[in-house]
């Protein structure tokens, strides 16, 4: 590693560094309240690296630093990724606060697993060698494995379990089609898988080489589907979701679902540019079926925690629908599919944090998930159930919210990519939606309360919930920044895939 | 020349002052409601003096352009956040901000002790906010924003008393009706969505007001389809200007405190419709067809309304019915093309009819009550009000010199020199409205202030069979606390100077002559022969109310057969609301309409629905059933959905 490698590696290697503090001063800290302050204001390095690198790479020619034998890409996209997932990630420690007083004796563990998967998190976005992805993958995942089956309860430990068990079984697909590619293309650099794909379709070698070749790809997708739980891979998401400490879900549902955006963009946007249109079906049937099954079967739940959990399966099924919008539509050749995922994610954060946040403190108090126990609760906790309201009518996409720019964008660039029957189904299954967040609202309004109390939340609590909330109408009142920011960092994807177009043999 | 920021303050200020009463006011000081009035009438204070300093540099250097900012881009749409400055922009704005000024401070004596002081000023910021940003709005999207916005004030401001069930239909309905037009508004905006290539390819934005009007002159727009859009705007304007048949919500939304009626449902939100039309003149000039409806419309709303006024004993709904004929006088001045006077007489009917809302509102303070029959002789308790009424009123039946004489006359003037049959019809419409306006204000103001007093609410309750209540007296026969006679005292002043000083005939003062009509960028004149024709009319008009109300003091009833009749059939509103409710609504929509689409609904529809239901029901259940719990199934599930989806790829690549 040289010393240029150490800069560009600067906010993991922080990160990794502050997750090691915060379990160090563990065993020596008596104030244990004080380990989440820490960890959150810690953050603020990273995040300040991150700051530093992007000004930096905004003064490179094509806007990108690479290091470590070329499998670390610093650009503006892996940047967006850094900083959603420290924001994230930064929310989530700060509403943990009065959720870790369960896990008494592992605060420590606690943040330090979530930081070491943040960790995980940014390096996915910021590799385009397979390897790394790999290991990136499996350096996300683990921490979220151990804090999933953290509360030691059965619910917990069954949670861990499963999501051990089936993220196995994902890596073992992701794995094959790995080695399939490898061994097609002869390297696990997406550059290169880039330009010996192209040369084997042109050179006719369906049967040979490329239609294995896809097989890979398919694989790939498959084991990236399980991460942003698409159908049909997404049987694990409610029971892990239910099971999981909630604030452990919230983030799951959020920064892990980012980062697994993140690679299939880079992966299918800059390796496999090529058997575009084969993708493309193959993520506009997976998004339809992930938006129908998680809308409908959201339909049917009792608890909000699992009610939530189909939400997300169908929310994945709205970013997809992002990803298969491959037609370019701007003047440069590029096109708006990957920027609008961006965005979705952007606000996406944002409004599922505050509900997951809001849906934490209420579930803690009356004792219970499910959504009949939330009657009446207006009157005993009216901010956090105008926060919880909000967040829902904002995942149904209503203006003026964050959601409702993101589908706009998302399903614009899909009319532009000629999938109107995919906008179709998105739209009806926005209507279909309505009905089960509103559910929730009207119970929580219009119901009388089966208990009495208020509901008592920590300082840092109300800051994380408050900014989420804000969040949620920032991003829906002034879309401008965001737009900006997404259109900055998507722009430098495409350049990279605009870079490989040049560097094919058959000119 | 004025700072961009300057123009966007006069917007925020209200708004702020709606977010402190509501997140800090209302929640925690709650107590010291006084800060709510205080918070609200210094920030609309601010914003009256910016708006004067707004219309002194449009005066000065003409319109005032602001490149807008961008607020929204993806692909072609554009989305802009933008202000329009012009002549009418500067003029709306004072008259908005000037009566909203003068309603707050009105209120802090009519809604004194009110427990919803503080959400009254907090509602009635966010009223004038709305209101701001609907006049300088520079493209539709906004425009049609803040449009919605007052919209919602008017109607959680209607419903303010909600726990009264008379308030809360009035509010519904209001808010129902209104609704009816802003769908053709929202059709006519779509209609502009779809055009967004078009413009665009001219280099214009579809959703600018500014470059629509370009659009219609490039021929972009035209033929039976800018006909169609410019109704559906129209019908927008209907609904919140209350033209004929959509006028039905507004004798109803006087179960707002007064205030709120002197505000919104007199001198802005209801003129808001005819500000629409006027801020898409030149796309709607562009259809003939559609100004001779407009004009028909209004001109009938006119006469139609001021029928009903007549006989009403409800002083507020008296002064319901005279605003929505007097919109109709302002809507029909647009569909005879006379841009200048609707404009003109918008803005001295904003004075005068804020005035007498006040006024009623004054009087109600005294006796209790707002209806005329149990009123009377109040001119010797409340000598202030009787005086600053009657000049409201002589104002409103377009008595010389006082404002609305000037406007009103312009406007007959220019219907008279149309020419055209439409204009012909038009002008006599409106022309027969003159006398029946004096009459019906005058028998107000000679069934409040003259004869004897008749025993205010508590006679009323005697009268209903309501037990009264003991030692409480409601009825305080006193002239109102200064807070309230002040602004009307200054409204009173408007009305008397805002019409012969403003758009003189000749040079006076100082003040050129058709000094309004050369800001507007129009033309506008009076002829004197039909003015002094008018002026006797209006004339005959009080005459009338005299012989029939003050000499001998009668009240309707011993008024012969043939009268009784005709009011019966207008004092209950030539059955429009029977009509639109019961025959329209439930027998035609809900009957005729209704039947054939319950059949359909019952027979196709439900059906359909249920079988989507039942399907998606069980398709839950059964995907409910593979999710078992069990891990091994779900990895079975994903293994076989990789062989699925592989399988497929491979059955197509060797096909």
């Amino acid at each position: 590693m040289t010393p240029e490698d150490v800069r560009l590696l600067s906010p993991e290697i922080a990160l990794v560094g502050l997750a090691l503090l915060v379990i160090l001063l563990d065993l020596v800290v008596k104030q244990k309240g004080l380990l989440g302050l820490l960890a959150a204001i810690g953050l603020l390095v990273p995040l300040g690296l991150s700051i530093w690198l992007w000004m930096d790479v905004a003064d490179q020619p094509d806007h990108r630093l690479v290091g470590i034998f070329g499998t670390l890409v610093v650009d503006r996209f892996a940047l967006f990724f850094k900083f959603l997932v420290l924001g994230v990630a930064a929310l989530v420690v700060l509403a943990s606060s009065d959720y870790a007083r369960h896990v008494r004796e592992h605060r420590g563990e606690y943040y330090g697993l979530l930081l070491f998967s943040a960790t995980g998190m940014m390096l996915l976005a910021a590799t385009e060698e397979l390897i790394a992805i790999y290991v990136a993958l499996e350096l996300t995942t683990l921490p979220l494995i151990a804090l999933a089956a953290f509360l030691k309860t059965s619910r917990s430990s069954e949670s861990g379990l499963k999501f051990l068990v089936l993220s196995a079984v994902s890596s073992a697909l992701l794995l094959y089609g790995i080695a399939l590619v490898y061994g097609f293309t002869g390297s696990t650099f997406l550059s290169d898988i880039a330009r010996q794909a192209a040369f084997l379709t042109e050179a006719g070698e369906i049967f040979g080489g490329s239609s294995a070749l896809l097989l890979g790809v398919v694989l790939i997708i498959a084991g990236f589907g399980f991460k942003i739980s698409a159908a049909p891979f997404h049987m694990w998401v409610p029971d892990v979701y239910e099971g999981a400490p909630t604030p452990v879900t919230a983030y799951l549902s959020v920064a892990s679902k980012a980062a697994g955006f993140a690679v299939l963009l880079r992966v299918l946007y800059g390796g496999f540019e090529v058997f575009q249109l084969d993708w493309q079906i193959l993520l506009a049937v997976m998004a339809a079926a992930s938006m129908t099954i998680g809308n409908l079967v959201a339909i049917a739940q009792t608890s909000v925690k699992r009610l939530l959990a189909y939400s997300t399966i169908a929310h994945a099924g709205y970013l997809l629908v992002g990803l298969a919008a491959i037609a370019p539509t701007t003047a440069d050749g590029d096109t708006s599919g990957p920027s609008s995922v961006l965005y979705y994610l952007g606000a996406y954060a944002a409004t599922n944090l505050a509900a997951f946040f809001a849906v934490m403190a209420i579930a803690n108090k009356v004792g219970s998930d499910q959504i009949s126990d939330f009657a009446g609760i207006s009157r005993r906790a009216p901010l956090l159930a105008f926060a919880l309201a909000l967040s829902l009518v904002a995942l149904i996409g209503v203006p003026p919210t964050g959601i409702f720019i993101a589908k706009l964008y998302i399903f614009g660039s899909a009319l532009e990519s000629g999938l109107l029957w995919l906008v179709v189904v998105g739209v009806a299954n926005t209507v279909v939606s309505a009905y089960y967040y509103l559910r929730v609202v009207r119970t929580m309004y219009l119901e009388p309360p089966t208990s009495e109390g208020a509901v008592p939340t920590s300082a840092s609590f109300k800051l994380a919930l408050g900014v989420s909330a804000l969040g949620v109408l920032v991003f829906g009142f002034l879309p401008g920044p965001l737009l900006r920011l997404v259109e900055l960092s998507a722009g430098t994807l495409g350049a990279t895939v605009v870079e490989y177009v040049g560097l094919l043999p058959i000119g | 020349m004025i700072q961009e920021a300057a123009v966007w303050a006069i917007f925020l200020l209200p708004l702020g002052s709606f977010v402190a009463i509501a997140l800090v006011i209302r929640p925690f000081l709650n107590r010291f409601s006084g800060l709510a009035a205080l918070t609200t009438i210094t920030t609309i204070g601010a914003s009256f003096a910016l708006s004067l300093v707004a219309l002194g540099s449009v005066i000065d250097n003409g319109e005032v352009l602001f490149a807008p900012h961008e607020w929204l881009s993806l692909g072609a749409l554009q989305i802009n956040l933008g202000i329009i400055l012009d002549p009418l922009t500067s003029i709306m704005l004072v008259v908005v901000t000037g009566v909203s000024l003068m309603v707050q401070v009105y209120s802090l004596g009519y809604m004194r002790g009110d427990p919803g002081f503080a959400r009254y000023y907090a509602l009635m910021s966010l009223f004038t906010a709305s209101m701001i940003g609907l006049v300088i709005a520079s493209n539709v999207v906004q425009l049609y924003v803040f449009w919605e916005l007052v919209g919602v004030c008017s109607y959680l401001l209607i419903g303010f008393w909600f726990t009264r069930p008379a308030a809360a239909a009035a509010a519904k309905k209001a808010f129902v009706v209104t609704r009816i037009g802003d769908l053709g508004f929202l059709i006519a905006i779509l209609y502009l969505f779809f055009n967004t290539a078009a413009f665009a390819e001219n280099g214009l934005n579809a959703l600018e007001i500014a470059d629509i009007s370009a659009g219609v002159q490039l021929g972009l727009l035209g033929g039976t389809a800018l006909t169609l859009m410019v109704m559906g705007i129209f019908a927008g304007a209907m609904g919140k200007s209350a033209q004929f048949p959509l006028h039905i919500w507004l004798p109803d939304a006087m179960e707002g405190p007064t205030p709120v009626s002197s505000l919104i449902h007199a001198a802005t939100m209801v003129a808001a419709g005819v500000f629409l039309i006027a801020r898409f003149f030149p796309v709607v000039e562009a259809s003939v067809h559609a100004m001779q409806i407009i004009a028909l419309v209004g001109a009938i709303t006119a006469i139609f309304a001021a029928t009903m006024g007549l006989v009403m004993n409800d002083i507020k709904r008296v002064l319901a019915y005279s605003t929505i004929s007097q919109l109709g006088y302002m809507v029909a001045a647009l569909g005879v093309g006379a841009y200048v006077p609707a404009i003109f007489h918008l803005f001295t009917h904003a004075f005068f009819k804020a005035l007498l809302f006040m006024g009623a509102g004054s009087v109600n303070h005294a006796s209790g009550t707002f209806d005329m029959r149990y009123m009377g002789g109040l001119r010797k308790y409340m000598p202030w009000t009787y005086m600053l009424v009657l000049i409201g009123s002589l104002s409103l039946a377009g008595i010389f010199p006082l404002s609305g004489f000037w406007s009103k006359d312009e406007i007959l003037a220019h219907a008279w020199g149309g020419g055209s049959t439409v204009d012909t019809v038009v002008f006599w419409l409106l022309f027969a409205a003159v006398p029946m306006t004096a009459f019906y204000i005058f028998r107000m103001v000679f069934m409040t202030f003259h004869g004897e007093f008749r025993g205010g609410v508590e006679a009323e309750e005697q009268d209903a069979g309501i037990p009264s209540h003991q030692g409480e007296h409601k009825v305080h026969l006193a002239e109102s606390p200064w807070v309230m006679v002040l602004p009307m005292g200054l409204l009173a002043v408007a009305s008397v100077v805002a019409g012969g000083l403003v758009n003189p005939v000749v040079d006076i003062l100082g003040i050129p002559a058709h000094w309004f009509a050369d800001f507007l960028g129009g033309k506008s004149d009076i002829i004197l022969s039909l003015a002094g024709l008018s002026l006797a009319v209006a004339v005959l008009g009080i005459g009338t109310a005299v012989f029939l109300f003050l000499v001998p003091n009668l009240l309707p009833g011993p008024l012969g057969a043939p009268f009784r009749l005709a009011h019966h059939l207008l004092s209950r509103k030539y059955y429009m609301d029977e009509l639109l409710e019961g025959g329209v609504t439930r027998r035609g929509f809900y009957g005729v309409g209704g039947g054939s689409l319950d059949w359909m609904d019952r027979k196709i529809i439900d059906n359909f629905a249920e079988t989507i239901g039942w399907s998606s029901m069980n398709f839950g259940r059964v995907v409910a059933l593979l999710q078992t719990g069990q891990a091994q199934g779900y990895v079975l599930i994903v293994t076989l959905g990789a062989i699925v989806i592989g399988g497929v790829f491979f059955a197509f690549m060797w096909t």
